[in-house]
């Protein structure tokens, strides 16, 4: 049988609908067009894809079994190792990761494999998933700080082979940067809660509204647990502490997804937390964040969205799917300006940003070129919205509360790669708090590490 | 309110965010008091949007979907001798936990308090217990001396010497006692009431400026230096979702009149 260069096309909304809605733009593979797609998996005995994937998920395993139309025992293959397959499914970088080493790619595009395992997981979804009988119950217990998706695979990891868990959540709802950070339009909502109400199903308590650092302490949890996971991601906003960053009118990314996503401010009034849309709209990065922070502003009614970068395409770190979506949806992207200070108007609104053009030069520490200012060049864009999405650091409640917690300058908790152990005795951590602003998967991979070895320190006691 | 784990950390200072039903919004309120015996804490609010005014039609046994705290800094309680609180409308609740504290170290405390008229004037009885001496304004002369309260701080500034000087109340008060005690060179602490969404320093959303630097009024505060603070990009920002506000309680009072309409028939 020939073999079929590319991917098979995955349904999208069309472009012009989904500007206006907030729902889900990739419609998900049909199990023809699965079937499809899983027959072009070559099934290669060394599995190359398997060594990109953080938390190894058996590739070319659970193709095989949708191959062969079981897709009961595919979802089960794949949860296996990831307890959020509808989540990873849809936000991973396959393109960086599996995908970047499947065999096909030499001759043409790699298989689809996210797009297989979210067929498979939204089959289950949809189905109504099974829960995995639990072998032994060990008389330990363990506090997991955060409920992203760090938190989520170690509490479902250690509560699979026995061990009671308590996640301890700061929102009133659970999931971290999968409810507040990724969009309804990325990432449903709905998906997210089922993946939650699965972590529940295997015996792990949830507390909301508590915030670790100020409600209770690290060492409070010692005193009641066997062990402490501290997932609680980079959920602290940088600035670009220019001058007019306090104008009305300009929002950290973070606040402007927490306030559509989380609080549903694109419901505003049927929801009380509103939220105020420019004209023109800028938003700064180039990331993952900065993208869906545009595409959001687009679909709450933004005459033009454009994206503000300093150095090119090249470089941008956003996910390539996100790329191609934002363009077709009509995001301007200006590359190689860097904003230097906020205009205002006499009511304190934010009017305009003056940027400075940049030309690329060798490459930095992050081994991509690195961007440097033309004197001489600045210009004002006028702008009545600005989005600074420039990354996020690791909040600093539970460094400030817990003093013998080792953290860095940008306070990233300092952890051993090898088993997520922090400074400080029976603490582990994990996931952006411990590696600075990643992805979802990276963070369940530092869970499952963290996972293993919590559970090692507690059954060798 | 009962909730125990709040009661148990809560100190003078300090606030908690709650949402009152499932499509709520997150609102940040002080803690004006706290009772271990009964797990439960004080909050004083002033019915201004559809959010207060939802929370102001609970009554005793009713819920309240979400709170979260005890949030912030609490203050710095300290002898520090002679200290004056300044507090105007529900700031006055606000105020009360921090001069309790303060007295409760031996400090002489004076009491200034007003609001628009008697009414406004609340927790009276609570400051006086715990003051040396108290002062009471109202802007219509329905209690106590009609003026300002800064009138009054003016007075006893010219007269004493003061360590330190709480302001709690409405930003434009808090800026210009600020202003006016930065004349006579008196530490004025200030507890800032910015807009929030999580109170956690996830969003920047609560973001001011204290000399020259951008602080996060719910990590960094909520109390900071008075006589630092950019009061006049506080004003501007607390205006932010003014029209968005006035739609929400529109909409919220017809739909009450609605209601009440109804039940008529």
């Amino acid at each position: 049988m020939a073999i079929v260069k590319t991917k098979t096309p995955i349904p999208e909304q069309p472009v012009e609908e989904r500007i206006k809605n907030f729902d889900e733009v990739a419609l998900g593979y049909t199990e023809e067009q699965a079937l499809i797609e899983a027959s072009r998996c070559l099934q290669c005995k060394d599995a190359p894809c398997v060594k990109g994937c953080p938390v190894n998920i058996d590739i070319p395993g659970f193709i095989r079994l949708i191959k062969e139309k079981k897709y009961d025992e595919a979802i089960k293959k794949i949860k296996e190792s990831n307890n959020l397959p509808a989540t990873t499914g849809r936000v991973c970088p396959q393109e960086t990761q599996c995908e970047a080493l499947c065999t096909l790619k030499k001759v043409g595009e790699p298989v689809a494999i996210g797009r297989l395992e979210r067929f498979v997981a939204d089959y289950e979804l949809n189905k109504g998933y099974e829960i995995p009988p639990i072998v032994k119950k060990y008389d330990k217990k363990v506090a997991v700080v955060g409920s992203g998706p760090a938190g989520l695979t170690v509490a479902g990891d250690l509560a699979r082979i026995g061990i009671e868990v308590s996640i301890f959540e700061a929102f009133h709802e659970p999931g971290g940067v999968l409810i507040y950070g990724i969009p309804e339009f990325r990432l449903p909502k709905r998906i997210v809660r089922a993946e939650v109400e699965y972590i529940k199903s295997l015996g792990v308590e949830i507390f909301t509204n508590v915030v670790v650092g100020r409600s209770v302490t690290i060492d409070e949890l010692l005193k009641e647990y066997d062990a402490v996971f501290i997932g609680t991601g980079a959920g602290a906003p940088q600035f670009l502490n220019i001058p007019g960053e306090n104008l009305i009118g300009i929002y950290s990314a973070n606040e402007f997804l927490t306030r559509v996503n989380l609080m549903k401010a694109y419901k505003f009034p049927e929801y009380d937390t509103p939220i105020k849309i420019g004209k023109i709209v800028g938003v700064i990065g180039g990331g993952n964040v900065a993208m869906d922070a545009a595409r959001t502003a687009l679909r709450l009614g933004a005459k033009e969205v454009h994206i503000l970068y300093r150095r090119t395409e090249e470089e941008m770190p956003a996910r390539y799917e996100e790329i191609v979506h934002a363009k077709e949806e009509g995001i301007i992207f200006n590359f190689l300006v860097s904003p230097v200070k906020f205009v205002g108007d006499e009511k304190g609104h934010l009017i305009g940003i003056e940027l400075q053009r940049m030309t690329l030069g060798e490459p930095d520490g992050s081994g991509r070129r690195r961007p440097i200012p033309i004197e001489g060049s600045n210009f004002v864009f006028p702008i009545d919205m600005a989005i600074v999405a420039i990354g996020t650091v690791p909040n600093p409640l539970i460094s400030m509360t817990t003093p013998d917690l080792s953290v860095n300058k940008n306070g990233t908790i300092l952890i051993d790669k090898e088993t997520g152990k922090t400074s400080k005795d029976r603490v582990f951590a994990g996931g952006d708090v411990a590696s600075g602003s990643a992805t979802v998967i990276n963070a369940m991979g530092a869970g499952k590490v963290a996972a293993k070895s919590i559970f090692k320190l507690l059954t060798e006691e | 309110m009962k909730t125990p784990l709040i009661a148990k950390k809560a100190l003078p200072g300090q606030f908690v965010i709650l949402r009152v039903h499932e499509k709520g919004e997150r609102i940040p309120l002080t803690i004006a008091d706290k009772n271990l015996e009964k797990e439960s804490i004080t909050i004083v609010f002033q019915e201004v949007g559809k959010t207060t005014k939802l929370l102001g039609r609970l009554g005793v046994g009713d819920k309240i979907s979400d709170i979260v705290g005890p949030l912030g800094n609490p203050s710095e309680i300290e002898k520090f001798g002679v200290v004056i609180g300044v507090g105007g409308g529900v700031g006055i609740a606000a105020l009360y936990p921090i001069l309790k504290g303060l007295k409760e170290k031996g400090n002489y405390v004076i009491s200034i308090i007003g609001g628009r008229s008697s009414d406004y004037v609340i927790f009276r009885e609570e400051i006086k217990n715990i003051s040396d001496e108290i002062y009471i304004t109202t802007d219509d002369g329905s209690l106590g001396r009609k003026g300002l309260v800064t009138d009054v701080l003016k007075e006893i500034l010219e007269e004493r010497k003061i360590d330190r000087i709480w302001a709690v109340g409405p930003t434009i008060m808090m800026k210009v006692v600020s202003d006016l005690t930065k004349n006579y060179g008196v530490p004025t602490i200030v507890s800032l009431n910015p807009i929030m969404v999580d109170g956690t320093g996830m969003c920047g959303g609560c973001r001011v400026t204290v000399g020259d630097k951008i602080k996060f009024t719910c990590i960094d505060g909520p109390e900071f230096d008075g006589h630092l603070v950019d009061f006049d990009e506080l004003l501007a920002r607390l205006k932010t979702y003014k029209e968005e506000e006035a739609l929400a309680l529109r909409l919220f009072e017809e739909s009450e009149v609605g209601k009440v309409g109804h039940s008529k028939n």
